[in-house]
């Protein structure tokens, strides 16, 4: 460790209570506790500490908590610990700063700054007790000409397109980034719910090829485990472009956590970090997406919606623009607070833009220009919680995708440390004993709670709005009002700030 | 000065009411004024109106621009644009009876109209699409004019004020048509505008409407994608534009427009015959933006017939009756029995079902 650094958190042991079980020292893959033999007692060395909560939940006697440490530089509001002990960091290593997880800065989070409508009086709300309450929908191309068989029936000439029974799908996490177990959750839950996982840059394990019809696989610019059968078990295929935690920059997997089977679903060397190109190679431009977009529907016949993925940026109004004119089908996109495996801090930390500002401009310009019909938008990054989703879909979202809170649900702490691969939940890791800590009957069981408490929350909203379909609430931008924000961010939302009649 | 319509969203409760002679014997406007009187309590004098079809069978032939305009400059302004985009067969002011109870009302005048064959052959539109941009550019670009009935041998007649009273001030009793609608409309705030009343029309469309819809701005910010601007910000407006854009220019039937207004719901659907489940998952899987949520209850007019149409859990009231070859909907039967006692028949429609009364000899051109 560097001698410089000081643990941002102490781990605090209440000597009473503890009985020297030792399960925290079996439970830390950091080996922060240790038994001490001469005193019976034990010990915790708070340097290697990530503040995770394995232990402090497992204790049997409540003997743990971990505290913010007292301990500190000589208070500087330019330079805060933090910042000073990154540049010691660096000074010792010479290395980029790696961190894992969504920005955890103090930016300002529009969600928090929108409030829903209700209805009074004037129309009724609707009780999701007593009546039907529609959170389904269907994720693709809506343009498609009227046309009639001989006898005068619509024909159906529609792409193919997706159905959610709820508008909520899990966000694309590779086998790699994240375990067999965790995966195997997402699948299952996927399935049950009626919804989507995604595989994520890290191709599809043989085993989960039976939930192909839940499955979203993901075509990345390292193309790892892309193959024939990969693209034909899917239901969608989506091109990840870029990535809200880490616009511009490729994927980084540390080759510790490049096991056989995961060499093998990726098709890459075991044990070597596996690294994605910044830019797809054969993507330099608009038209050359176009290209993969259609390369992507001959190789699986135009069965298929295409998805295309990109981080939140500043002229993602345009990019979208483009996209939606490229021949893919939904549109994805990553906000600056999305999660990930691994990015440099830097980048994680001061790149890309809210996902409320850009999905608010690219479903206005897409209406400006009056090709809203030909793609779906799906956004993340972060979505924290139903209330979350019922705002994303008023300024024009039509569902929403979920990492962190799925992995939360697992069992994660968000101690941001997945880079490190010693996930104590058995989530970030491929550590054979930690994987096996994430009970997949257990971890399924726990996805789909969450999303079906959400679906229920969302239908409490809608109905409290008076409207029965979540598809009349998509881009519904009138049953929103901002607090605290300036006219800028009102216009560039399109709401009105709370209490502004129509 | 107090805000137009347009200038702010104003929900408005309302009563309607709608009758049809199916085999095209025509009736005055009087029945519909004493029904409308019947449902007094549904309106608070802030708006009312009426559109008639087969009103003007010596000029059928010709789009009938009913106006308002707000002072000589804005009507000068508009005959020259008029002149410039159609052949002016006649015009007049609409005649009318000075009320006490009616205030304020505007200069109302009437063109019967043919587009200028040069004209309409220049801008390579189908004539209705003609008409139609040009009356969104007179109202959209005019101050003070305002086009609000712009239909073939059809005219809408509307006002600030009671409908009873709105009806006799344009002496409705004179008019002789097939078919009438009727609209009292009591706004949650004070729109003072005549043209913010209802019905509202676009070419031979007319709708009059109760309720407050819930996925207004879902819908508006969709069909505006289409060239409609969803200028004065009210339910009626919206959804004559969805049903334009659906049955006009995607070419859908009435029927199957409903089923996107008002579309089932899924589990209902899941319920249905094969042809039927297929038919209405695809209406909702290509226009799910169109889905209107919230209470209503309209009646929308076209050239030979009528269409009654409530939201998909019915929170409007709305009955349909028949005595003969007459057909009458409306918000409540006592504004029924009112012009007929004796029906032969009266029933609530199922919410989301349309119900649709069309001459003998067919409906629509």
């Amino acid at each position: 460790m560097d001698m410089y650094i000081q643990p941002d958190y102490e781990v605090v042991r209440n000597t009473d209570r503890c009985i020297a079980c030792r399960v925290c020292e079996r439970q830390c893959a950091n080996l922060v506790h240790s038994y001490d033999p001469d005193t019976g007692k034990m010990k915790a060395d708070s340097s290697l500490c990530v503040n995770c909560h394995r232990c402090v939940c497992l204790c049997p006697t409540h003997a743990l908590k971990i505290v913010k440490t007292d301990d500190t530089y000589k208070i500087n509001a330019n330079w805060s610990n933090q910042t000073i002990n990154e540049v010691y960091r660096q000074a010792n290593t010479g290395g980029v700063l790696l961190s894992s997880m969504g920005n955890p800065k103090e930016y300002p989070v529009y969600w928090d700054k929108m409030l829903v409508n209700a209805s009074q009086v004037t129309n009724p709300p609707i009780d999701p007790l007593r009546e039907p309450m529609e959170t389904q929908l269907w994720l693709g191309k809506r343009s498609a000409p009227v046309e009639r068989d001989e006898k005068g029936r619509l024909k159906n000439t529609l792409a193919p397109q997706l159905k959610l029974k709820v508008p909520i799908l899990f966000s694309a996490m590779s086998y790699g980034s994240i375990s067999y177990n965790a995966h195997e959750s997402l699948a299952r839950a996927a399935q049950e719910l009626g919804t989507y996982y995604n595989t994520g840059e890290g191709g599809l394990h043989k085993d989960f090829y039976k939930y192909g019809a839940n499955t979203i696989v993901q075509v990345a610019s390292g193309r790892f485990g892309v193959h024939k059968d990969y693209l034909e078990t899917a239901a969608a295929i989506e091109i990840k472009m870029g990535q809200g935690a880490k616009p511009g920059i490729g994927g980084h997997l540390p080759g510790a956590k490049i096991s056989a089977d995961v060499s093998e679903t990726r098709m890459i060397p075991q044990g070597v970090d596996a690294i994605s190109p910044a830019p797809h190679h054969d993507i330099y431009s608009i038209e050359d997406l176009r290209q993969l977009v259609y390369s992507l529907k001959e190789a699986t016949d135009y069965k298929k919606p295409v998805f295309v993925k990109i981080a939140a940026v500043h002229n993602c109004a345009a990019i979208a623009s483009g996209i939606a004119r490229s021949g893919a089908d939904v549109i994805a996109i990553d906000g600056f607070r999305g999660g990930t495996g691994a990015a440099p801090t830097r980048i994680r930390d001061n790149v890309g833009i809210p996902i409320e500002l850009a999905l608010a401009q690219v479903d206005e310009r897409l209406r400006a220009e009056g090709i809203r019909d030909d793609v779906s938008i799906v956004v993340g990054g972060s979505i924290r919680s139903s209330a979350d989703v019922v705002k994303a879909i008023a300024l024009g979202a039509d569902a929403c995708y979920i990492g962190t809170a799925a992995l939360l649900a697992l069992g994660c702490h968000l101690c941001r440390s997945c880079h490190a691969g010693k996930c104590n939940w058995g989530i970030a890791t491929q550590r054979p004993d930690l994987v096996k800590r994430l009970n997949p009957d257990i971890g399924y069981k726990r996805l789909v709670n969450l999303v079906t408490a959400w679906n229920h929350e969302i239908q409490e909203m809608m109905g409290g709005m008076g409207i029965n379909s979540v598809e009349a609430l998509r881009g519904n931008r009138l049953m929103l009002r901002g607090v605290g924000l300036t006219d800028t961010e009102l216009s560039v939302l399109g709401i009105k700030y709370a209490g502004q009649s129509v | 000065m107090s805000l137009r319509e347009g200038q702010f969203r104003n929900p408005s409760g309302c009563a309607i009411v709608g009758v049809i002679d199916r085999s095209g014997k025509t009736m005055t406007g009087e029945g519909m004024i004493l029904a409308s009187e019947v449902m007094h309590d549904r309106s608070n004098g802030l708006g009312g109106g009426f559109a008639g079809y087969g009103i003007y069978p010596h000029y059928k032939e010709f789009y009938a621009f009913h106006l308002f305009y707000d002072g000589k400059g804005a009507q000068a302004e508009t005959e020259a644009f008029v002149g410039r985009h159609f052949e002016i067969v006649y015009s007049s002011e609409i005649q009318t009876r000075k009320l006490p109870s009616v205030k304020n009302e505007p200069l109302i005048f009437r063109y019967f109209l043919a587009p200028l064959p040069r004209k309409l052959a220049n801008s390579h539109l189908d004539e209705r699409e003609y008409v139609a941009r040009c009356v969104n550019r007179i109202n959209a670009e005019i101050s003070g004019a305002y086009v609000f009935s712009s239909g073939k041998n059809m005219g809408i007649f509307k006002g600030v004020g009671y409908p009873e009273d709105i009806g006799r001030f344009y002496r409705l009793e004179e008019y002789e048509g097939y078919a009438w609608t009727c609209h009292g409309r009591y706004p949650t705030n004070t729109p003072g505008w005549w043209g913010g009343a209802h019905p509202f029309g676009l070419l031979d469309f007319s709708i009059v409407h109760n309720g407050e819809i819930s996925s207004y701005d879902a819908n508006r910010r969709y069909i505006e994608m289409f060239g409609y601007k969803c200028t004065l910000q009210t339910d009626t407006e919206v959804i004559t534009y969805i049903i334009d854009y659906l049955v006009r220019k995607r070419g859908l039937t009435l029927d199957e427009a409903a089923h996107v207004i008002a579309a089932s719901f899924w589990s209902t659907i899941a319920d249905k015959d094969p042809e039927s489940r297929e038919r209405e998952t695809l209406l909702r899987r290509m226009f799910p933006s169109l889905l209107v949520t919230g209470p209503f209850s309209i009646i929308l007019g076209y050239t030979g017939g009528l269409m009654a149409l409530n939201d998909r859990l019915k929170l409007r009231s709305m009955v349909c009756a028949e005595k003969g070859d007459k057909a009458y909907i409306s918000s409540e039967e006592s504004a029924i029995r009112r012009i007929e006692p004796d029906l032969d028949k009266i029933f609530a429609p199922a919410g989301g079902e349309p119900v649709v009364y069309e001459l003998y000899k067919g409906g629509r051109d």
